[in-house]
């Protein structure tokens, strides 16, 4: 999702993101970028990246959004990566082991250092985490420390309470290189999250001055940090003593900063940037046309549902029926052919592509186009509350076609009256979910954290989840979710999660739309132009031409 | 004169308390929560989110954080930090102004430039074809949205002519901000020939005119001294105004060429809801106004000796 940032902002075609990334590091037989001639390369070329200025200082704990996000996990690496097919790749790690979930044990490769020359240790891992999870730091990503031990501890839940420690009692060095992360309850995928740009490590230096390192950041990955001139440009250059597998096959990256998609568009026509990570709707119908096989039409792992705010008396103690009556009475097909311009693909489950465990038609009949069958089901079910359904979204992210194509889709095929719930801006839109104030039902999009299936289906719909907005609450899915998660290994959470999403059309906690796609485009400057599941573009892997 | 200009000055005071109060409230009544907007879509931890509100002091009462504000500006020049980025409101606006200022200047130089010129072809000449000529293209101007008039300008000069670039880059070169110049003036460009076409024509006809011409006078003086003294008048009221709407209002304008200035400030702000940051910029603007306005006051008895300030 692109930030709203906007980003993106004026053109508002913008999802805020906040996606972990996966950059797929050398791994050879990946699918390469394809399109323009192969030319020869020049190693030590530098080219641009469009992007928005960064919202937060670039700390890799405060960094949520995509424009932060890109330039932050471009200077850091993590432990771990995982490849385009969703697996797992060991990159500053030698191996991340574990025997019962619960205690997993990290070797570090000793020879790697920070872009300040200092080495990484299992130290700059365990006071980094500790620094980030800490409540006193204000990090944006603490949370994501939640489910090693004694979080609690140094994060408690009472804004008004003070830390009880400022380490946690889960992470323990063994040896230089070594370390354990002990977790507050099994969790076979947890090594799948070590990939998030919030488990980065931090060098010594960062402690002395925390926000003068958010203006500067020093870190381990494959580029170095040069300059950042803010809303312009951020420059990094290729790290040459970079060890890991993933490193830089051009001399360096510009993120340079544009204020709406459409002049991003112009500027890579007439050759001033050379990578772009979306297209303004303005340029959808023309791009493919105007840029050739330099267009790029990618699914990449996001999902856009209609949420339902269960805590309102309409939605209370609905029968699922009704919600499998409305899903079948919107035309997905055409609604992403005509309104979306062929930028989303219908969604037939609730875990989006490009992630371990996704299966095809996981909603079975539920995503299908039916309206005789959708009036039948709202009828069995008793019918929706009052005849009425409203959709919430926010008016500056570019949804509002497609949410009045839903709703008369609804109307037509249902008879069930819709109307749209427009909200002025994605501030005001979260302000009402937030307060419990969504009147009906509201648009919710979810990139993946980790790619793992759980991660779309325990961080959206177990009870008390973060993602969970909408109050949906369910003890016989609660105990399915804490099942699978205690499963003994990574494979059999995986499958005991495919299983709970074949379950998921019985509950209807949401009703799937559609996949999001990556829609962009490069110069003739540059090749092998590849997008990750989050839809950032893997940016050691583009090489710049002679 | 030097007392109407203090008290003019000292009226500044109770007007910058009045905008910045109102600006504040304003973005303080808008739904949503600035450090709320940080955690984008997905939940919120709710004991990071209180004691981020409490650090920014945006738990204190409205018009106690007003006055924390305010205090801030007037005693040490400190207009706060911006709640997302931690950056310096002040480094914020040292980075934007410069490049609107630029941008406006160069609309403002074409507006007037043009603006006048086109004016006086059309009073001299007023109800013969020339005149009619310059009022259809006034009213074309007038009447095509700005960015409209932005995409033709990109489309014809950017691609099909390949003159300029399409967007302005980071160094924002004067050659670069001219386009977005030329579209960012060429609303107030018709207006302030519609204003001193009309003036113009009226005044050709009044007494002292016709006294100058049977004095004798040579054309250029009568046009360039009696008739145009005081037929700027209401051009100069205009101009005074349109200054400071340059600045603020150069939003689109500044979206469609990618400017990093004012405009684009202004709008980022109101959408991460950076009341400081607002604050800040209006703060600004209101004082460009407040000169601008003083400027055309005093500029009046230059014109017109008969108004005098005691």
């Amino acid at each position: 999702m692109r930030g709203a940032k906007s980003a993106k902002w004026v053109a508002g075609a913008a999802i805020i993101a906040l996606a972990a990334t996966a950059c797929g590091g050398g791994n050879d037989d990946a699918e390469k970028g394809k399109g323009g001639d192969k030319g020869a390369v020049n190693a030590d070329g530098i080219f641009s990246v469009e992007v928005g200025e960064p919202q937060n200082p670039l700390q890799p704990a405060n960094t949520m959004e995509s424009n932060g996000s890109i330039v932050t996990d471009s200077i850091f690496s993590q432990l771990v990566d995982y490849d385009p097919a969703g697996k797992l790749e060991m990159i500053n790690a030698e191996s991340v082991d574990t025997k019962d979930s619960k205690l997993w044990t990290v070797k570090l490769k000793k020879d790697w250092k920070f872009h300040d020359g200092t080495p990484v240790t299992a130290e700059s891992y365990i006071k980094a985490w500790n620094w980030a999870a800490n409540v006193k730091n204000n990090q944006t990503n603490a949370s994501w420390f939640g489910d090693i031990k004694g979080f609690s501890d140094v994060h408690p839940d009472d804004a008004k309470a003070k830390p009880k420690s400022d380490a946690m009692s889960g992470l323990k060095k063994v040896d230089d290189y070594t370390f354990t992360i002990e977790l507050n309850s099994p969790l076979p995928y947890f090594s799948y999250k070590l990939g998030y740009t919030v488990f980065s490590p931090l060098p010594e230096s960062f402690y002395a001055d925390p926000k003068a390192a958010g203006e500067k950041p020093v870190g381990n990955g494959a580029y170095k940090f040069v300059s950042w001139d803010h809303k312009k440009q951020i420059k990094v250059v290729r790290n040459d003593d970079y060890k890991g597998a993933d490193k830089a096959m051009n001399g360096g990256v510009v993120f340079k900063n544009y204020t709406t998609l459409e002049t991003a568009y112009e500027d890579l026509k007439s050759g001033n940037v050379d990578v772009l990570r979306q297209i303004g709707p303005k340029d959808l119908p023309v791009y493919r046309a105007d840029l050739g096989d330099r267009a790029v039409d990618k699914a990449y792992s996001a999902i856009q549902t209609i949420a339902v705010a269960f805590y309102t008396d309409q939605w209370k103690k609905i029968d699922p029926k009704v919600l499998q009556g409305l899903s079948m009475g919107i035309d997905r097909d055409t609604i992403t052919k005509t309104v979306l311009q062929g930028t989303r693909e219908p969604a037939t489950g609730w875990v989006a592509k490009g992630v371990l465990g996704f299966q095809k038609d996981a909603a079975g009949d539920v995503t299908k186009f039916d309206p005789a069958k959708a009036k039948k089901l709202i009828k069995d079910g008793g019918g929706v509350p009052g005849n009425k359904i409203s959709i919430q979204f926010n008016a500056d992210g570019g949804h509002k076609e497609w949410v009045e194509a839903v709703c008369n889709s609804i109307k037509q095929s249902t008879g069930v009256a819709c109307v749209t719930d427009s909200k002025a801006d994605f501030q005001a839109d979260t302000n009402a979910r937030d307060g419990k104030q969504v009147k009906s039902l509201y648009r919710s999009g979810w990139v993946l954290d980790y790619p793992v299936n759980a991660n779309f289906i325990s961080d959206l719909f177990r009870t008390g989840a973060a993602g969970n907005q909408g109050d949906f609450s369910n003890k016989g899915l609660d105990a399915e979710i804490k099942k699978a998660d205690s499963a003994a290994s990574l494979d059999d959470s995986v499958a005991a999660y495919q299983k709970i999403e074949k379950e998921l059309v019985n509950y209807m906690p949401s009703i799937p739309l559609w996949y999001y796609k990556v829609n962009a485009g490069y110069s003739e400057k540059v090749q092998n132009v590849d997008y990750a599941q989050d839809g950032d573009p893997i940016l050691t892997k583009i090489e710049v031409k002679k | 004169m030097g007392r109407y200009v203090a008290r003019r000055l000292l009226q500044m005071i109770p007007v910058f308390l009045g905008t910045t109060l109102l600006i504040f409230l304003m973005v303080y009544t808008l739904p949503g929560d600035p450090v709320r907007g940080l955690f984008g879509d997905k939940g919120v931890d709710p004991a990071t989110l209180a004691r981020l509100r409490h650090e920014k002091g945006l738990d204190l009462p409205i018009l106690q954080q007003y006055w924390n504000y305010m205090t801030g500006i007037v005693l040490h020049f400190d207009f706060g930090d911006q709640i997302a980025s931690g950056r310096p409101v002040t480094d914020v606006l040292g980075d934007a102004f410069p490049v609107t200022l630029r941008l406006a200047g160069m609309a403002f130089v074409i507006e007037i430039v043009i603006g006048i010129s086109l004016g006086t072809i059309a009073g001299l000449r007023a109800g013969r074809l020339t005149d009619n000529v310059v009022l259809v293209f006034t009213l074309l101007i007038i009447s095509i949205p700005v960015f409209v008039l932005g995409f033709i300008i990109k489309a014809v000069f950017a691609f099909q002519l390949d003159w300029i670039s399409p967007n302005v880059s980071s160094e924002a070169r004067w050659s670069e901000l001219l386009a977005p110049a030329i579209v960012l003036g060429s609303l107030s460009l018709a207006y302030v020939a519609r204003l001193t076409r009309t003036t113009m024509a009226e005044n050709l006809r009044s007494d002292y005119m016709r006294t100058a011409i049977a004095k004798g006078l040579p054309k250029r003086r009568i046009v360039g001294v009696h008739l145009m003294r005081n037929s700027l008048i209401p051009v100069i009221t205009f101009l005074g105004t349109d200054l400071g709407a340059l600045m603020g209002g150069a939003v689109v304008t500044e979206g469609l060429f990618n400017v990093k200035g004012i405009g684009g400030t202004i709008y980022e702000s109101i959408q991460k809801r950076e009341g400081t940051t607002l604050v800040g910029l209006v703060t600004v603007l209101v004082l460009v106004y407040l000169l601008m306005s003083l400027i055309v006051d005093l500029l009046y008895a230059v014109l017109d000796p008969r108004i005098r300030y005691a």
